[in-house]
């Protein structure tokens, strides 16, 4: 039943991500356990905090540096760097360098740039990396999948993530409608723009519903986050969970 | 001359004579509000949420089914990226080389610097004729420099013959979309218009009209036809200019375009400098892409090419007024410069959720969604509250570049603009109001540059979180105060963890090192 | 500083920061020009193309074509038929001998726009067919004539020969660059007019010709 193993012993950087620490630290702890559970070495650089994004994207520039930074004080001296976040690790390989060169020029630009290519979303790392689609997990339940924008269009995970949700044992994947949408939290957009965020979550949470799934399943937990809302406002009984948590379960494990 | 075109002129009075031509609702887009608060508006506006998410649907289906025919459309779209690059970066040598071919042919260019050099060069034009009205095709340009009330101002009536401007003007109405300018409008309110408003401003809508698109579309070909037969003059925009042998496009649907070209004695084309293309091989790759893009059509169904003046066939005068109104600040900055390849087809409009909910009037520019996000502040600067707030008005969910034919990183110009939005709030605080967010956002910023920080900051919030929810005696938070209130108004946020990922690292994994 | 100046100052001013002159190695454009694209047979797909449009399609030999432009006429129920004066002779004696009154446009007395709105149909050659797209262009010489002719009549009756029509759209730019050097306007036309301005869906027949009727020659 387990999986095959094509790379054991790799030692990887946990990029666990400011939100998932603060607000789901279940996600990198799932993290941790699955790739421990396929051979890997996984260390937690303390030094890290955030991808900048938040900072980035909301157009300051000079203060997403702090972030950058640190980003590569934590991370430059491991091979390998995982997080469980299209988002973040999308943001990291996207936005460091460009913040990088116009900060501090070529030198730190070069070395930003390297540590940003060796930066994985899970999904990638697990599929690409390790070689491996079925992870040998256990998930006896109606899920629906959201593809976080981040995850298909800036990290560019493809559909890697469906590939590892579908070899999961006992999973239903229902088909969610219009997935391809946002589902309307893009970061400060949701605090900038509230009622057309509420208007797409609101459109996102129906589609879902319309789904019968159990669980709605997303590789970023400030999507989950925003979409789960509406759903518990609305009474649709459907839970949230980050696909890393799905992957970690096994038959008659956690 | 100039001063009659003046926005100021405008003021209604009791003296002035009736109009010759529909009014457009009052006021100046530039002083529409901020995007976030246009927004209520049209989100409250069932009906046009209904009209817009059909439209965008549709479209968006016939777009996907024609770009898959094609194997090589990624190479296109490179083609079609590297040829506007070429264009945008050399753009003097292929202006000149447009201006002697084009001259040679027959042509006349006038170059105009911004929007009311350009109205004045038109209206002196059209007075040299003689004539006080003219036949329009559909063009962006002029409607960016508003140039139908400068006309109208003048004495001058401009019919617009494009079906979807048609409903807008005969609607008392601005433009709502690049491509479709009505499309905010459904088939019973355009019929509600034409039987109220066609009759004044020409053959009225035949009685019993139902609201069948194709009896609509046969009702403005019987109210538009004898305004083509009469017409003198025409003015039109533009879709390329080619630099290599002075030639102009239009690429158009329902042959209004090609009446406006052919008919007239006169022909007027006000056409932005950005809209060059190389060499007339060029065309093979926009041709392809533009329709595919724009309509979702293999082809449209009218593309009109004219070099100059052609004897015996057409107009016989034949000018064109090149505009730049802000395109040379847009060239100016090397990253956001990329958004000058634009070629106005609107898929990106199309995928865009923002837009979908929003409609185009949200944006308060004639350019609206993902491209006018970008376009206008960079056409019209940052000191309007509405050009501010559009570089926001994205949730930066990137559906817009990958179907973008010219290959324009939407999103990262998007984060670009708002950087430089940014930068201006610092530079002039006390002239540009603003919340506490510089501020918030420093302090974040402390906590991000530096692990410990992170912890501290963490510790606060969760224990605040705790406390809260075990005083309360709650699992998860419904309404909060402001900010946050924003958020949690129609969801609801879980409680925060009892433990960080950091904590419980330390506690359970903290012995590897 | 007039305008014309003035703006190209401000284009140099803008643009300080790129090198001048050495387009090419500063701008490179990968795409290979001119290159015919894979469409299986180029008539058919041409014929089936052009039908997607709504546009009647007839097939038939160089010979049956005078018949075949009559028929295309009498399906119309058009009375009377304008042709630009290089049409062929053998089509313009088919149109005559059907009794339909017959105008052959006179370059050095054109007919007024009123005039032309007045005749039924027009029966023309063509430049280029292109099968991809099912589009049809015009060069407007001789057989052609002027842009007007093939706008105000209702109905189209264009003649295409199977020599004339080519793959896609790249091969249809290369063929008709001599026509645009020599300051010939072009139309390309794909279906009779329509319009997607209500609700997004397509109602074909606005101001362009509403019947397109296409005779492939083989």
């Amino acid at each position: 039943m387990t999986a095959t193993i094509t790379r054991k012993g790799l030692k990887v950087a946990l990029f666990a991500t400011c939100a998932n620490d603060l607000m789901f630290p279940q996600s990198p702890i799932a993290t941790v356990e699955l790739l421990e559970r396929l051979g890997c070495r996984v260390e937690f650089p303390e030094e890290q905090t955030c991808c900048g994004q938040i900072f980035t994207n909301t157009g300051y520039y000079d203060e997403a540096m702090g972030s950058v930074k640190n980003y590569l004080k934590a991370f430059e001296k491991y091979e390998f760097i995982v997080g469980p976040s299209g988002s973040c690790v999308g943001s990291v390989r996207h936005q460091h360098e460009m913040l990088a060169r116009r900060d501090a020029g070529d030198a730190i630009g070069d070395r930003v740039a390297a540590v940003a290519a060796r930066t994985y979303d899970i999904s990638e790392f697990i599929v690409d990396v390790l070689g491996i689609t079925d992870v040998g997990a256990y998930f006896p339940h109606r899920v629906t999948y959201h593809p976080s924008c981040h995850s298909v269009r800036v990290a560019k995970v493809g559909d890697k993530p469906l590939q590892l949700l579908k070899a999961v044992r006992g999973i239903t994947v229902l088909d969610l409608p219009n997935s391809e949408q946002c589902c309307g939290m893009g970061g400060t957009f949701s605090l900038k723009n509230p009622d057309m965020s509420m208007a797409m979550a609101g459109d996102k949470a129906r589609n879902v519903a319309s789904t019968g799934a159990e669980y709605l399943v997303a590789g970023d937990n400030l999507c989950l986050l925003n979409i789960s809302g509406v759903l518990n406002r609305t009474r649709a009984g459907i839970k949230p969970i980050h696909l890393v948590e799905i992957l970690a379960r096994t038959e008659g494990g956690n | 001359m100039s001063t009659d075109v003046s926005r100021g002129s405008r003021a209604r009075h009791d003296a002035e004579p009736a109009r010759r031509t529909p009014a457009p609702p009052a006021g100046d887009l530039i002083d529409s509000p901020r995007f976030q608060e246009a927004v209520k508006v049209a989100l409250a506006n069932q009906q046009q949420r209904a009209n817009l998410r059909h439209a965008t649907t549709t479209i968006r289906g016939k777009r996907a089914r024609v770009v898959a025919e094609l194997d090589n459309w990624q190479e296109l779209r490179q083609a079609g990226e590297q040829i506007k690059t070429r264009v945008g970066r050399h753009m003097p040598d292929y202006l000149l080389q447009f201006e002697e071919n084009f001259t040679k042919a027959g042509g006349v260019l006038h170059w105009a610097r911004d929007a009311e050099e350009a109205n004045r060069i038109v209206i002196d034009l059209v007075r040299q004729t003689g004539e006080d009205e003219l036949v329009k095709v559909k063009s962006m340009v002029t409607q960016e420099i508003d140039m139908n009330e400068a006309l109208e101002a003048a004495g001058i009536a401009a019919w617009e013959t494009d079906l979807a401007e048609l409903i807008v003007q005969l609607g008392h109405d601005r433009p709502s979309h690049i491509l479709v300018p009505a499309i905010h409008r459904n088939r019973a309110e355009v019929r509600e218009i034409f039987l109220e408003e066609m009759g004044r401003y020409g053959t009225p809508a035949p009685e019993g009209l139902d609201d069948e698109p194709a009896h609509l579309a046969a009702a403005a070909r019987t109210h538009l036809r004898n305004k083509f037969m009469r017409a003198k003059v025409s003015t039109s925009g533009a879709n390329f200019l080619v630099a290599e042998t002075g030639s102009l496009v239009v690429v158009e649907s329902e042959g209004n375009g090609r009446m406006c070209l052919t008919l007239p004695q006169t022909l007027i084309s006000v056409v932005g400098i950005e809209k060059l293309v190389p060499t007339f091989d060029d065309l093979e790759v926009f041709l392809q892409l533009l329709p595919r893009s724009s309509t979702g059509e293999r082809m449209n169904p009218y593309t009109s090419v004219w070099t100059g003046v052609t004897p015996g066939d057409g107009p016989q005068a034949i000018h064109l007024v090149l505009v730049d109104n802000g395109r040379t600040k847009a060239l100016a900055d090397p990253i956001g410069r990329a958004a000058l390849r634009c070629i106005r087809c609107s898929a990106c409009l199309n995928i865009c959720p923002v837009y979908e909910r929003a409609g185009g009037h949200a944006y308060g520019s004639v350019y609206p969604g993902p491209i006018g996000a970008i376009l206008n502040p960079q056409l019209r600067g940052t000191a309007s509250e509405v050009d501010r707030s559009l570089p926001f008005a994205s949730s930066l969910c990137g559906a817009c570049n990958e179907v973008c034919p010219v290959r324009i990183p939407i999103s990262d110009l998007l984060v670009h603009e708002r950087h430089k939005v940014v930068e201006a709030k610092k530079a002039d605080p006390p002239h540009i109001p603003h919340t506490a967010e510089p501020q918030l956002i420093k302090a974040a910023s402390w906590v991000m540059a530096d692990h410990k920080h992170l912890e501290w900051a963490g510790l606060g919030t969760m224990m605040g979180s705790v406390v809260l929810g075990k005083m309360l005696g709650i699992e998860k938070f419904g309404a909060m105060p402001a900010p946050l209130s924003r958020w949690t108004s129609a969801r609801d946020v879980p409680m925060l963890p009892e433990q960080t990922f950091r904590r419980w690292w330390k506690q359970n994994r903290g012995d590897q090192k | 500083m007039n305008a014309k100046d003035e703006i190209l100052a401000r284009v140099r001013m803008a643009l300080r920061d790129v090198p001048t002159g050495e387009i090419e190695a500063d701008a490179p454009i990968d795409w290979q020009y001119g290159q015919p694209v894979e469409v299986g047979d180029v008539l058919d797909i041409f014929a089936e193309r052009v039908a997607d449009y709504k546009a009647a399609v007839v097939r038939c030999s160089q010979a049956k074509v005078p018949e075949a432009i009559v028929q295309g006429l009498q399906a119309a129920k058009v009375t009377s038929v304008v042709v630009p004066p290089g049409l062929d002779d053998g089509w313009r004696q088919a149109i005559t001998q059907s009794g339909m009154q017959l105008h052959v446009e006179q370059p050095e007395a054109p007919l007024t726009n009123t005039e032309l709105n007045e005749i039924d149909a027009v029966v023309t050659a063509a430049a280029v067919g292109t099968a991809e797209t099912g589009t049809i262009m015009l060069d407007h010489t001789a057989d052609q004539g002027r842009r007007a002719l093939t706008l105000v009549p209702d109905v189209h009756i264009c003649v295409v020969r199977a020599d004339q029509v080519v793959s896609g759209v790249p091969e249809a730019v290369a063929r008709l660059k001599p026509a645009v050097l020599a300051g010939q306007p072009l139309t390309w036309i794909s279906g009779g007019s329509a319009t997607s301005d209500i609700e997004l869906s397509r109602v074909e027949g606005v101001h362009g010709p509403r019947t397109l009727h296409v005779i492939i020659a083989e």
